[in-house]
């Protein structure tokens, strides 16, 4: 038993704290001095939909029968105060991602898709692109801090403007749009020169809180003659007191979205560690709109992560009037896909992490300006896959709603789901499976 | 010439109005009167018409303008002529912060002072201030030029892109990557030609200012310039 070696060095133990990747960022950071930018949202593990579940009916209630009885889907947004409502068929909508960032026959794609399944799709930092007002039957415009592209005609072009506070990815920060990604067409919409380093402001340049807000609310919609709805969109950090400042600002839609939202770059340590996942933010949001019986008045949308119709029926289950993607939508054009990892290979990276889409050199030709990748993406193909993911996210939130004896999908309620963590109970305020136990709800205060 | 009485006729009312004038329309001129500090007064504006404010004006006052001719007789809340596109904006009194913020074009005309971050984000306004300007002026700013006659704020200009700015008075310090640069013939005409667009033909001489402009250091992120952010 002596000379037996198997008892002196037993296989080498890693660090729990010193991971894989701690280690390799700690390599990367002494090697390059520099903090790491990538696109995505949070890739950390986090409480998520996947921790929550669907009672379905039982002896105490009965269900509807799949494929024969009408679960509705429509969803109205921007009903407070706006003279043009938003209908749209389905409760996905498509989140804001810039014609800069995303390829012009992308975002042509993503216009296509959303149209095709009735719902909307919005710009993003840069402004609105003829391509994508004629693609998007229902076009969402953004007001960034940036305000790069900000036009009035485009104001009045859109179907409702989302003023963006924040995004999950990044609240309190702004964005950078390196050079490689500035084409002639992109510097000349936000008149910047070609080939530079893009600033995007994280502060808005002429308001600075929700009473300057409520003011620059009231001019747009005085620019607009009241007829769009007007979203503010914020990341999730307070959200029971953004949700309701918000509400006082004059919102007709609320946007909050969580950590796992993407974005298209900004530095890893903010994605990861900055604002909360959606799970955690979308009861506070509710009862603050309850609170202040704007529930239901005032639309809520929430986004940051959602993959699936399960994601979806869980989101309206807490109270959500619809949800948004970003990463699924760019995912389902072709974003990641494996028969490219040979391709992600050559830039460093594999199918299924590729990130870096700061760089522009997406073998998909979603995130990029260079003409050549480009070229590979059919906006008409990719239009499809898009509408075809839609109907399948409409399709299963279907079937769990009617399982839970839905007519129609916002029928859902906390009272059809269960946790299967503390945290997640905790988080969703929903008991915790087999129990009767909420933990906090005793004492829940935000 | 139609006199508005925002006592009477209210502000949706007139807006509305302005938003509907049809292309060539004979009503050319509107007075405001009683404007008292109201909101987004002749917001949205994008007809060849002269709108004429007898007081003072609220926040965003002829914010994104096109085309118009907006007069403030009295001073203009924050926000003034933001994101303007084209025309001319006249303030007789002050202005307070963001007045021209992220303006595309027109004229921004400015009799007294304006507050901090006059012309942030500009992106092809003219903005002439015949007074001083507050902190983080021109912040950001994309292009378009900022004429000052009196003093600055502190970070002028800081991380100004291709905008250009004149002083005429003390510049309290500058913003990252602004920078003083040579005054050339080119620029004095330039600044004698907005000078005049202002109403100050033969009043002031271009050969009195400070040109400044970006260092264009901060264009790429690189680290060496880590101080700077």
């Amino acid at each position: 038993m002596g000379d037996d070696n198997r008892w002196v060095h037993p296989p080498p133990r890693y660090s729990s704290t010193f991971d894989e990747h701690s280690i390799a960022e700690i390599h990367r950071a002494a090697a390059t001095g520099i903090y790491d930018i990538r696109g995505f949202g949070a890739k950390r593990k986090v409480p998520h939909f996947d921790d929550l579940l669907f009672l379905g009916a039982s002896m105490s209630r009965y269900p509807l029968e799949g494929y024969r009885e009408k679960c509705a889907t429509d969803v109205m947004l921007g009903t407070r105060f706006a003279k043009k409502p938003i209908h749209l068929k389905i409760p996905i909508t498509i989140a804001g991602m810039s014609f800069g960032s995303l390829s012009g026959p992308a975002k042509e794609a993503l216009g296509r898709g959303a149209s095709i399944m009735g719902t909307s799709t919005t710009t993003g930092d840069g402004g609105m692109t003829e391509e994508e007002r004629q693609s998007s039957k229902t076009l969402v415009y953004q007001m960034l801090p940036s305000r790069y592209g900000m036009n009035p005609d485009h104001l009045r072009k859109a179907d409702a403007i989302e003023i963006v506070v924040g995004q999950g990815a990044k609240p309190g920060g702004g964005g950078m749009l390196l050079g490689q990604k500035i084409s002639k067409r992109v510097a000349e919409m936000r008149t910047l020169p070609e080939g530079i380093d893009q600033r995007s402001a994280c502060r808005h340049p002429d308001w600075t809180g929700p009473d300057d807000l409520e003011i620059k609310i009231e001019e747009l919609r005085e620019i607009t003659d009241w007829e769009k709805p007007i979203y503010i969109k914020i990341g999730a950090a307070r959200p029971y007191y953004d949700t309701a400042l918000a509400v006082k600002a004059g919102a007709d839609v609320v946007v909050l979205d969580g950590m796992q939202g993407g974005t298209a770059a900004t530095q890893e340590v903010f994605i990861e560690h900055i604002g909360i996942p959606i799970l955690a933010a979308i009861r506070p949001a509710v009862q603050a709109l309850q609170d202040l019986d704007m529930h239901r008045k005032v639309q809520l949308i929430v986004s940051g992560g959602i993959r699936n119709g399960a994601d979806v029926a869980k989101a309206l289950a807490l109270g959500a009037d619809a949800v948004s993607i970003g990463t699924a939508a760019l995912i389902a054009l072709g974003d990641n896909a494996p028969h490219l990892d040979e391709e992600y290979r050559k830039i460093g990276s594999r199918a299924g992490a590729y990130d870096d889409y700061h760089e522009g050199r997406d073998p998909a030709g979603i995130t990029t300006q260079d003409p050549e990748l480009m070229r590979r993406f059919d906006p008409v193909a990719g239009g499809r896959r898009l509408a075809n993911y839609l109907s399948v996210l409409t399709l299963e939130t279907q079937t769990i709603a009617r399982a839970c004896g839905k007519s129609h999908v916002h029928n859902l309620e906390p009272e059809d789901l269960v946790a299967l963590t503390v945290e997640a109970a905790a988080m969703a305020g929903v008991p915790l499976a087999g129990t009767n136990w909420i933990p906090g709800a005793e004492s829940a205060s935000f | 010439m139609p006199t508005i009485d925002l006592e009477i006729t209210s502000l949706r009312e007139f807006n509305k109005m302005l938003h509907e004038l049809a292309e060539g329309t004979n009503d050319t001129y509107f007075r405001v009167v009683n404007p008292r500090g109201r909101h987004a007064i002749a917001a949205g504006v994008d007809a060849p018409i002269t709108v004429e404010i007898d007081g003072n004006a609220g926040y965003y006052c002829a914010g994104m303008n096109k085309r118009a001719n907006i007069i403030i007789n009295g001073s203009a809340g924050v926000g003034v002529a933001e994101n303007m596109m084209s025309g001319r904006v006249h303030v007789k009194g002050d202005a307070s912060a963001s007045a021209g913020a992220t303006g595309c074009g027109g004229l921004l005309v400015i009799d007294g002072n304006a507050s901090s971050r006059c012309g942030i984000s500009a992106r092809g306004i003219d903005i002439v201030v015949k007074g001083s300007v507050g902190h983080m002026s021109a912040f950001m700013a994309q292009a378009g030029t900022l004429v000052v006659l009196g003093d600055t704020g502190d970070a002028l200009g800081d991380s100004l892109y291709e905008a250009r700015i004149f002083v005429r008075g003390k510049v309290n310090s500058l913003g990252s990557d602004c920078v003083e640069k040579q005054l050339r013939e080119e620029h004095k005409e330039k600044l004698g030609k907005l000078l005049e667009d202002a109403g100050l033909a033969g009043e002031v001489d271009p050969s009195d200012f400070r040109r400044y402009g970006s260092g264009r250091t901060l264009y790429h992120f690189h680290m060496d310039n880590l101080e700077a952010y």
